[in-house]
């Protein structure tokens, strides 16, 4: 029997496991819409397709499942550009369906026409545009596909009005994903490792998005207890090995933390598994982990050599291998005794004792560390997820919250997109109904999709929102502070909406504290109301994150801020 | 690694698809990379085409180009013609006003080149001359000063001469 193209669309989705997408209607889709006015497949109604995007990232990041997005032509297929760039730089599996006028009209500048093939295709993974309703079932497997496979990414789909109109018959694709892969006998790179491994007396791992996306998080923290290696990891890689744990040195890089940069400075052997040294991981290339030998393990052979030269490379996603070397590991009986480590370990805790992780205290003012780390006290325990925005507050959230579990901490890694943290909520609710989703927002990033407040009060998403309200675009206004003789040149956000009464406007609730004594109580309030809150804190206004390298400066040398804040 | 910067060569099998060479010029121009010449036709099988492109890179340089078109859905296969032993030809059409002055001296060229004449219409002709890319760009300044109307080069096609 032939069907439209249309509910050929929504079959195959179906078929492909989506149980929710995150859309905004329009003409070039309205005939999608009206399947979906059927009630097969739930519909998440956002405000601005930007949100839309974000939003099945979220979903995608904490579900570890491909994210659906469907939007119109025009301006609602340009709108998706910025989501599209976030999901390609943090390799997000995402599909975005975008529709597009009628094959007939393609080219002759219609209304609502952008060529959003030609736009997207340098941030995509790969797209596709649909232009015979026959092709449509294996695209859309095949999008899926390449969406998760390998090191995953955006894909997306444009489907002119007449293809979702145009009948054919439905057979399933026949396209499958190749199998989980087998644990591999050892290869010569993994002895190669190993040996490194048993010469070396500072061995550090650096962990990346990579451990998170291959969900290896458990292999990573077999190999890293068996072996007695301390462990940093990128911002995109928190929460795949504990935040808690003693070998656990925190995040690296222009905002990482002393004793992390310090290791990597020191380390005679680095094992990278699935980072690709981002220069606000690496800071200056020519002094980055100037002593180690380097193994750096990724499943895009693109990554490896492209910014740091790699002693040992190996080619494979994270898990695959790290199974395949922790299997090695245990017929050898590998072991490390205390003593192969007091040295290096002992050289850490110094640091760790010498520059802690800290702040200047404060009675009168809140301090935007300190409401992290009583959000941190009250909801630990991996029942969490928690988003950030771009800038400040993104640093203090990696920074002052302990990550015990991977796809818990969702932010934007790559592009840097102030606007993602609240609509990846959105998504990271869906995904996990019975978990705690708090978007730790700035004044200034909130601002950029607070339109999806209405999203989350109508579908009733109880995300938390706990706006670090200094009245500044915070992470400029401080490079504005050290490196431009504190011009302010248009960072003050003082003129911003009253957030208590916006909350209440869009109909949810709204608190506000600017005294150090009441957040805790705030927290606890806003957490334990139903529904969507926002929490605006008045920080204090100039706080600055520490430590800090200079942009194109050598990791090990930090500005730390005041001394006294050394505790 | 090679540090020197030169004229590599890359012949690329890709799906004969509208967009793809799209993609291929997008990848190597959004990153900085420059493609200096550009040759595309589907092979024997007509789903699938071939581009060979030459750009001015060092060794470390070109890897990262390999990986990246490695990337790309649609891109099959990619292999450094640079570095193997292949046949290279480049194809030049040249159009020109012969005269009783010039004529000699166009023949005498056409005949150091092996070139020959396509066509000849009244006074205009159009010459056809292929060969490695130092002949033609000799061959091209040889005919400069007889006064060239109009040119069209290929860019360099290469194959490797066994398999």
């Amino acid at each position: 029997m032939k069907i439209k193209g249309s509910q050929i669309l929504i079959q195959a989705l179906k078929q492909e496991g989506v149980d929710v997408i995150f859309g905004y209607p329009g003409g070039a889709v309205i005939d999608i819409y009206d399947e979906l006015h059927k009630g097969n497949i739930r519909h998440i109604l956002v405000r601005h397709e930007q949100g839309a995007v974000h939003a099945a990232d979220g979903y995608a990041r904490a579900s570890g499942k491909v994210g659906v997005a469907l939007v119109t032509s025009g301006p609602g297929a340009s709108n998706t550009v910025t989501g599209i760039a976030n999901a390609h730089l943090d390799s997000i599996p995402i599909v975005v369906f975008t529709g597009q006028v009628p094959t007939s009209l393609i080219g002759t500048d219609a209304f609502q026409e952008v060529d959003i093939i030609g736009i997207t295709r340098p941030c995509t993974k790969h797209n596709f545009q649909v232009r015979r309703v026959e092709e449509l079932t294996r695209t859309i497997s095949e999008a899926f596909h390449i969406a998760r496979s390998d090191r995953p990414g955006p894909v997306l789909i444009d489907l002119p009005k007449d293809v979702m109109n145009a009948m054919a018959e439905y057979t399933p694709s026949s396209f499958r994903d190749e199998e989980e892969p087998q644990p591999r006998p050892p290869s010569k790179k993994a002895f190669q490792v190993l040996d490194m491994l048993s010469e070396a007396k500072n061995p550090l791992i650096l962990s990346g998005g990579g451990i998170i996306l291959g969900g290896a998080s458990q292999e990573l923290r077999e190999m890293a207890w068996r072996t007695k290696t301390p462990v940093t990891s990128t911002l995109m890689g928190l929460g795949a090995f504990p935040g808690t744990d003693p070998l656990w040195l925190g995040m690296p890089g222009m905002h990482g933390t002393y004793y992390a940069n310090m290791a990597i400075s020191h380390c005679d052997l680095m094992i990278t598994l699935g980072c690709r040294f981002d220069d606000r991981v690496t800071g200056k290339i020519d002094t980055f982990a100037r002593n180690a030998k380097i193994v750096h393990v990724d499943v895009d052979p693109s990554s490896i050599n492209k910014n740091v030269m790699i002693d040992v490379p190996i080619v494979s996603d994270c898990k695959s291998a790290l199974r395949s070397f922790n299997q090695l590991l245990k017929e050898k009986n590998f072991t490390v005794t205390g003593d192969q480590r007091r040295e290096w370990l002992g050289l850490i805790d110094g640091w760790k004792r010498d520059v802690p992780l800290s702040y200047c205290r404060s009675d009168e003012v809140i301090k935007p560390q300190f409401v992290i780390e009583t959000l941190y006290e009250l909801t630990r325990g991996g029942n969490t997820i928690i988003t950030t925005e771009v800038g400040q507050n993104q640093m203090w959230a990696a920074q002052f919250y302990k990550y015990d579990y991977p796809n818990t901490f969702l932010s934007s890694g790559g592009l840097g997109t102030m606007g993602y943290g609240f609509p990846a909520a959105i998504g990271a609710q869906l995904a996990h109904p019975d978990k705690l989703v708090v978007d730790i927002a700035g004044d200034g990033s909130i601002q950029m999709n607070i339109q999806e407040l209405a999203t989350a009060v109508q579908y009733k998403i109880p995300v938390k929102i706990v706006i670090l309200n200094n009245g500044y675009l915070g992470m400029v206004r401080q490079w504005q502070e050290l490196f431009y003789e504190k011009r302010y040149s248009h960072t003050d956000m003082t003129h911003a909406p009253d957030f208590v009464k916006l909350a209440e406007a869009y109909g949810l609730t709204g608190f506000r504290t600017g005294k150090p004594a009441e957040v805790e109580k705030v927290l606890r309030r806003g957490i334990s109301t139903p529904g969507p809150v926002i929490m605006d804190f008045q920080v204090a206004r100039e706080e600055c994150v520490y430590p800090m390298v200079k942009p194109g400066g050598p990791i090990h040398e930090m500005t730390l801020g005041s001394r006294e804040m050394v505790n | 690694m090679e540090r020197e910067k030169k004229e590599r060569i890359l012949s690329l099998l890709v799906s004969n698809k509208p967009d793809v060479l799209a993609r291929v010029a997008g990848t190597l121009g959004g990153r900085g990379y420059n493609i200096e010449t550009l040759c595309v036709d589907a092979t024997l099988d007509p789903k699938v085409s071939k581009i060979i492109l030459t750009t001015i890179a060092d060794q470390p340089t070109l890897t990262k180009i390999e990986k990246q078109l490695m990337k790309l859905i649609d891109v099959q296969k990619v292999t450094d013609l640079t570095k193997m032993a292949t046949v290279m030809r480049e194809m030049m059409l040249v159009r020109m006003r012969l005269t009783d002055k010039n004529k000699a001296d166009v023949a005498l060229i056409i005949d150091t080149f092996r070139g020959r004449v396509v066509t000849l219409n009244g006074d205009h002709c159009v010459i056809e001359i292929s060969g490695m890319r130092e002949e033609i760009e000799k061959a091209l300044q040889s005919l400069t000063p007889l006064g060239i109307d109009d040119m069209a080069r290929t860019g360099i096609i290469a194959l490797e001469r066994t398999k």
